[in-house]
């Protein structure tokens, strides 16, 4: 680690690679089950529990392979408050689609 | 530059902000979040409107190819977040051979989407065509997104492909090295954020039948 970034706080975090190996295999799981699940008749809960496994994939892949969790705290601030905006487009979208 | 920075650059010391270029990083995400979430959003309500319609969309679409097109796409992540680790502990050699695997799976995924469309083309499927004019809205509706969002996340692909070779420059020419990676950490986020749109596409598009 250089002086400078000492100074700013700036912590080098080394992630092993036997971590990333371990977050992947979990990806090609959930990516299996999600396939997997698309073969029974569930109807309109595909949507639920395919957006669900997609949203866990999703975390996986910011958490650990984007070092998310490792960063500042700032930095997980600006992701929530970047999904929470998107997520008011959608429900406010279908407040207006679905009562109009 | 003001006299305390060349002072310091004559010092030795490197002036640089690791932590706000990844952060300027991230706010570019955030617009490419916007940029597709729209799109979501229009899929969201179209299917709203025509369920039947896009299951039967759906169902034209080969499941296979989009299973192994998403396993490219995580592995290519991993071999991405692992060139990271690699130049970490000053593995240079190492690093340039993961960011090279990565560029090779890219170009695997757009193959495969290559095959996928060509397919789609050959059997009279493409925007505006007779065939697909025929069918109901809601089928038009749903192919006509699918071309736009896989095709715009394939741009991205071929963009982040791109950008992954200019890193192997960098590597090679020690711009990219054990103690200034930041640049290596940027392409390597574009990257995670296009294998996050297509972990939603797949399930939206693949599975919905």
């Amino acid at each position: 680690m250089t002086e400078h970034e000492r100074q700013h706080g700036d912590e080098v975090h080394v992630v092993s690679y036997g971590r990333y190996v371990l977050i992947w295999l979990g990806l090609l799981g959930l990516t299996g089950a999600t396939v997997a699940l698309a073969g029974f008749e569930l109807g309109r809960w595909i949507i639920f529990t395919a957006l669900t496994i997609a949203s866990i994939k999703g975390l996986l892949v910011l958490n650990v392979f984007m070092h998310l969790k490792f960063e500042d705290r700032v930095f997980r601030i600006f992701a929530m408050v970047a999904g929470v905006i998107l997520l008011i487009f959608i429900v406010l979208v279908f407040f207006d689609y679905a009562f109009h | 530059m003001t006299t305390s920075a060349a002072a310091a650059v004559s010092q030795g010391h490197v002036h640089r902000d690791d932590l706000g270029s990844r952060m300027g990083m991230w706010l570019f995400l955030f617009t490419e979040l916007i940029l597709f979430g729209g799109m979501f959003v229009a899929y969201a309500v179209y299917r709203f409107d025509h369920p039947a319609e896009f299951e039967l969309g759906a169902k034209e679409l080969d499941t296979l190819i989009g299973t192994i097109n998403t396993m490219v796409l995580l592995t290519s992540s991993l071999t991405v977040a692992m060139s990271i680790t690699a130049i970490q502990r000053g593995k240079n050699k190492l690093s340039l051979v993961l960011v090279a695997i990565t560029i090779l799976l890219a170009l695997v995924f757009l193959v495969s989407k290559y095959f996928e469309w060509h397919h789609k083309f050959e059997s009279g499927l493409y925007p505006q065509s007779p065939d697909l004019l025929n069918k109901p809205p809601g089928e038009i509706l749903y192919f006509g997104l699918y071309f736009v969002m896989t095709g715009l996340h394939a741009l991205h692909v071929i963009i982040g492909a791109v950008v992954l070779a200019v890193m192997m420059l960098f590597i090679q020419r020690g711009v990219i090295n054990k103690d200034s990676y930041v640049k290596l950490e940027a392409g390597a986020l574009y990257w995670h954020l296009v294998d996050i749109i297509w972990i939603f596409l797949f399930p939206l598009f693949y599975l919905i039948h």
